[in-house]
Formats: structure tokens, sequence, C-alpha cells
């Protein structure tokens, strides 16, 4: 066997093994959701009958489907709120700093924390006698303290929160590690030019880090849109904190509704595609 | 030199398609090794794996169970797997061909699939002179779970809190109830009712005493399925949810319920904090367990307006052997010797015996010669089998989930503009146009 024609087996076989894996974990699942969702199947038996687009009319003309969407709204406002944070820090700890790298640790932990864990943590946090109000109390705010889970208007601020909380610390170290391969010798040349630390995050570190901003919005914005773990650890999605994905977990567990399941699985995925698209049309930098 | 290149791409796609047919060739393996074991002289021989809910003394109370069982049968080897939430995770492996020797069998799939999964265990007609229970679980006069234990629903309350509030004699009327709760409210400490809302779970136990405040054994499986009237004004669905809704709408709960946690409120219960909670009586043990003095855990029926006041019995989960099982000899064994032999039903179960002629509990004894009735409900009609789930789960009005319970709190706390009347029409419109579309 020639050189080439070995360099192709190799690569065959390698290449094999990995995109096997994609197939039957990735787009085998996804097919068959697809086809589930024209499907009445109620996850378990062994019948299921094929009723057409059925689920879809379900979906689109039944309001308490879709109308879980404006708890998203909390969550796409809490991104930026997200996003900033990350950003405003990443700056700062690439700076010199003393403990710096114990700063990053303690920001970066958050994220390493099993969402259960989390949600149980913030369901003592936000109790009537809890660590919030006690802080709140301890600091003279004590008028402030509330019942925050109870409250239809503060339930889907305190949980959104606890997301920022939990999820900034991924987006902090993609900023982190974009900044810090920014040669030290623009700094240099920035500094003795009179630059302030202003300008420099402005005109240089802003402009560096761009794409990777876009990709963390990307990201965070279909999180936003798809959020589960926080509400349903925290309240199972009652007191309003209810949201789409919670719903699908709902119909298909609860009530047995795979079919109708699936395809609100679909009608998500296809809103995530199409609202990354539209990202990608708004923000179209010089590629 | 050549001919060692050629190997290395050969090796290659070797190991690609290795990763492939692995699984399946595992397979014939496992089947040939244990068919060879079965059908051998002297008892069961074997793996079995039995799978159940209680994640709490799988380690502990299960590993002398084994021990137990393999006295009588020392040739199988018991392997236990506890899971949670059993009733999702079981509905997902069921879709394999793994899920274990003998389990528990999930509510809420359908009655007439339950032979795909299952193995009959026997005639109903010949069982039934056996066991109590087994209409919940039996299609075409087969049996295909045998209750674990027969539970009796009703409240739970501390009677030093009862003592304290003044109350002397145990509500037995709505009336009566909603004043004592009253009373604790005012003269204790006590949170009068917990409603444990934050866990879900706890606030379908409600529904387990509709036969209470119906005053009847056929609501449940015959009369309700047949009505258009379900959550009408006077009828039982309205009366035992007015109950909830009255005591959040009072103040007579928990001072936040979206924060609550079910095991601290079991302690709270046994220590004198909570005054009752609405439970079944497997729940008794555990709190019991919680305080030095368990004499003052008492079990209360619902209250109920109804001449009669029955306390209704229902299986907890049925036990049977899976369909796909390697070693069902193994596995019926365990079946039998669990349910007769094991004590699971009373001690750790912590309700009655299914096997008939066994023992009354302690708990229950207290209540003989009262006119409190302890009654199995009566099983759906012929034909009827399975109706009543199927319009629940069309509707998504969810008997036995959470959902509407944790509305009418939101709606009696005063966060949604519902008010109770709103949110029973809208149940009852969503029954009406589901049991339309099955009841012929």
């Amino acid at each position: 066997m020639s050189y080439k024609t070995q360099r192709k087996v190799i690569i065959f076989a390698f290449s094999a093994i990995p995109v096997i894996l994609l197939f039957t974990f990735a787009y085998l699942p996804v097919f068959n959701m697809i086809k589930y969702s024209f499907t009445n199947w109620d996850g378990l038996s062994k019948h299921k009958e094929y009723i057409g687009f059925d689920n879809y009319k379900a979906i689109f003309t039944d309001p308490k489907y879709f109308s879980v969407f404006k708890v998203s709204l909390y969550y796409f406002v809490a991104t930026f709120v997200q996003m900033g944070l990350a950003l405003y820090f990443a700056t700062i700890l690439s700076y010199k700093l003393r403990l710096k790298n114990f700063f990053k640790g303690i920001l970066f932990f958050p994220y390493l924390l099993n969402g259960v864990a989390i949600g149980f943590i913030f369901l003592f946090f936000f109790r009537p006698d809890g660590t919030l109000n006690t802080l709140l109390d301890l600091v003279g705010l004590g008028n402030l303290s509330h019942k925050w889970l109870l409250d239809t208007s503060t339930v889907n601020v305190a949980l959104a929160g606890t997301s920022v909380w939990r999820y900034m610390g991924s987006n902090f170290i993609i900023f982190l590690g974009a900044i810090s391969s920014i040669g030290k010798d623009v700094y240099e040349a920035a500094d003795i030019d009179g630059a302030n630390k202003w300008h420099q995050f402005r005109h240089i570190i802003l402009p560096s880090i761009k794409k990777i901003v876009q990709l963390n919005l990307i990201l965070a914005i279909s999180g936003a849109i798809s959020v589960f773990d926080i509400p349903y650890i925290m309240l199972g999605g009652s007191n309003g904190s209810n949201t789409f994905v919670i719903q699908t977990v709902d119909l298909a567990f609860k009530y047995g509704k795979y079919g109708l399941a699936s395809a609100m699985a679909v009608v998500l995925l296809i809103i995530v595609i199409i609202v990354t698209l539209v990202q990608r049309l708004v923000i179209k930098g010089d590629d | 030199m050549k001919k060692r290149k050629a190997l290395m791409g050969v090796m290659a796609s070797v190991l690609a398609f290795s990763m492939i047919t692995g699984c399946g060739s595992n397979n014939n393996n496992a089947a040939s090794n244990t068919g060879g074991n079965t059908g051998s002289s002297g008892g069961p021989k074997g793996d079995i794996t039995v799978i159940t809910q209680r994640t709490d003394i799988v380690d502990t109370v299960f590993k002398k169970y084994a021990e137990e069982f393999n006295k009588e049968y020392p040739n199988v080897n018991v392997k236990f797997q506890a899971i949670t939430p059993y009733e999702d995770q079981i509905k997902i492996r069921m879709n394999s061909n793994d899920y274990g020797d003998v389990l528990l069998l999930p509510t809420s799939i359908k009655l007439e699939d339950t032979p795909d999964f299952f193995e009959p265990l026997g005639d109903l007609s010949e069982l039934s002179k056996q066991y109590k229970g087994l209409e919940e679980r039996s299609v075409d006069g087969k049996v295909y779970g045998i209750p674990i234990t027969i539970n009796y629903s009703g409240l739970l309350y501390n009677k030093k809190v009862f003592e304290q509030a003044g109350i002397t004699k145990v509500p037995r009327t709505i009336d009566e109830f909603m004043a004592a709760l009253k009373a604790i409210k005012d003269k204790t400490e006590a949170v009068p009712l917990y409603t444990n809302y934050a866990s879900g779970w706890a606030l379908t136990q409600w529904e387990s005493d509709l036969t209470t405040v119906a005053g009847n054994v056929d609501y449940v499986n015959v009369t309700q399925p047949s009505t258009d009237d379900n959550f009408v004004k006077g009828q039982p669905h309205y009366e035992l949810y007015k109950v909830m809704y009255d005591a959040v709408k009072q103040g007579l709960i928990e001072e936040d319920p979206t924060t609550t946690d079910w095991e601290t409120s079991k302690a709270d219960l046994a220590n004198g904090k909570i005054g009752t909670m609405v439970l079944g009586s497997w729940a008794l043990g555990q709190v019991q367990a919680l305080t030095s003095t368990p004499e003052d855990i008492g079990f209360m029926p619902f209250p109920t307006n109804a001449e009669k006041v029955i306390v209704p019995l229902a299986d907890d989960y049925t036990i049977g052997v899976s369909s796909k099982s390697k070693n069902k000899e193994a596995a019926h064994a365990w079946v039998d010797w669990f349910i007769n032999k094991s004590g699971y039903p009373t001690t750790e179960g912590g309700g009655m015996s299914p096997v008939i002629g066994a023992e009354l509990p302690a708990t229950l004894k207290q209540f003989e010669g009262s006119d409190i009735a302890f009654e199995m409900q009566t099983p759906a009609k012929a034909g009827q089998e399975g109706l009543l789930d199927k319009i629940d789960k069309d509707s998504e009005i969810g008997l036995w989930q959470p959902d509407f319970k944790k509305r009418i709190i939101e709606a009696a706390i005063g966060n949604t503009n519902e008010s109770f009347d709103d949110i029973m029409k809208d149940l009852n419109d969503a029954w009406v146009k589901s049991r339309a579309k099955f009841a012929k």
C-alpha cells in the first residue's frame, strides 16, 4: 500500500469513530424526535399513530404553550448583565493585580458546581429567614427584605439572578482567554501614547475580542430561550416561573405526550436556529 | 514493510468496526449464559436485579432481605438498584431491554400496555384468594403486579399541638377541621396545615382523599369517569380542594410555601412546629422515627361532610417481573418471598399487607370498632379500565400531578387573578372536552 492510500485509510478509520458517535448520539435522536413529533406516542407504548401536523397545530393555536416565552425575557435581559459582568471582570483581571489567580478561581467556581446543588443553595438563600434577607438586615436595608420566590414580581428576577451567578464564570473564562492572547507590546505602545485603561479597553481589548463576544452572545441568547435547570430545580416551574423547556418536559413525562413534546422541541430548535441567523446578520462583522 | 502497513490499516478499520458490533456480541453471550442456568434442578439459580424506589434503605434493609432470601434460595444472587425519581427514570429504561428482573410497575403506563413489559404472575381469579389490591394491574384476567403495601390516606397530626390549641375531639367535618386549624393558629406557634408546596409531589396526596370527601367507594373509579360534572360545586373534587383554597386564603399554612423542604417538614411535624399534613400511612413511620415521643403523632381521616367516614385503602406501587427477564423463575421467587415473608408491607412500607388474613398494623387497630371504615376503592367497571387515566392525560388536568394544586395555592395567596371557581371551571371544561373523546 502506498503512503497515500495508507494515509487515507488511517484518516478514514480515525474519523469514522467520532462521526459514528456524533451520528448515533446527536443526529439520530434528532431525526427520531422529528419523526415522533408527527405521532401521538406516549413514550412507552408499542403503538404509535401518525397524526400529521396536529401537534404543531396544537402548539401554535393554544396560547398556553407559547405564552411561557415571556418568562424567557427575564433571562434575555439577564444575559446582558451576565456578559457585562463577565467582560468587566475579565478586563480587570487581565491587568496586573494582587491575588489575581485567587479571584479568577472565585469567579469561575460557580460554573463548576452542579446545577442541582446550586438550586438548593439558592432555595435557602431566598427563604424568608434565609441568607439574603439576613444580609439585608445586617447592612440596615431590612425594609427591602422580601419573600423573593413567593412574590410574582420578583420570582423570575431572583431565578435569573441565580442563573447569572452560575453561568457568568464560563463567559468570564472565555473572555479572559481571548484577552490574554493580545500581545503585551500593544499595551506598551498604548501606555507610551498616554492611553488610560478605559481607552485601552475601548480601542484595544474590545475590537480584539469582538468575535468571542459575538460567540458568547449567541450562546447566551440561545441559552436564555431554552432556560431550564434553575427554575425547574428550584420551583418546578410553578408560581409563574414556567419556561418552554419545562413545559416540554412536563408534557412528555407527566402527561405522556411524547409526540407533542417532540414537536415543541422541534419548534424550539427552529427558533434557536432563526435567532442565531438573525444575530449573525445584524452584527455582521468584517470576516 | 508493505505488509506491515497494510496490517495497520486493517487493524484500524477492525478497531472501528468492533466499536459498532461490540454491544451486539455481548448481548448474545449474556443470553446463552443465563439460558443454561434456569430450569436445572434444585430451585432457581443465577443473578437477578431488583429495582426499587427506596434509595434510603437499599444498602441496609434490602441487603438483609437478600441474606434472608438466600437462606431459602441459596443459588440466587440478588442485586439491587435504587433509582430516583423512580417513575420518570424507569419509564425511560423500559424503552430498552434492560430494566431489571423484578421492578415496580410504573403507575403511569397504560393498563393495556402492561403485558408488553411484564410477565403475568397468575390468574386474577386464583390469586385474588391470596392477595388484595390486584385489580389495579390486571389485564384480561391475568395479574401483572402485586401491591408492595396497601396505604391508607388522610392527615397526620401532632396530638400535642391539638392539645395546646384546646381541641379535644378529632375534627370530623370540614367546618370542624377549619375551626381546628384556626384554633392552632390563634393559640399555638405551630403552622396549622403544612402544604409542602415546593416539593410538588406532596400536594398530590390530597387526591387520595377524594373517596373520603365523596363518602363513597365507587366515586373515584366508577362515578368519576362517567360524569361531566367532576369539578362542579357540590362535587367531591370541588369540596376537597376548597379546603386547600380556604386554608391558604385564611393564612393557615406555612409562611413561604415556595421555599419549603420535605425532610425539614417531617421533623417539624414530629417536634410540634406543624399541626397537620395531608399524607398517607406510609409517612407515619418516617415521622415517628424523628421524635422521642412517637405516640404524639396521630393519623386521622380527611374531614368530610359525608354520612360515613371512609378511609380509602389504595395500592402503593405494585411489584412484578420483567418480560425481558432472563431468569424468570428466580424473579418470581423473589416477588413471592418479598410480599409474604420479608415483612416489607407493614414495616418499611408502613401500610397493610396485601396478603389476605395478615394482621392489621398497630395504627389501624385503634380504629377497630369505630364508625370509621377502611375500604378499598371499587375498581373501574369492565370496559372502562384505564379510561380515567386517558381522560386525565389528554386533558392535562393531572389528578395525580401537582400542577393544579399549585395553581390553587398561588391563587389563594393572591399571586394570580384567578378565583377558586375560575380554576374549577377551567378544569371542568378540559375534563368535559377530553371525556367526550374517549367515553362512548
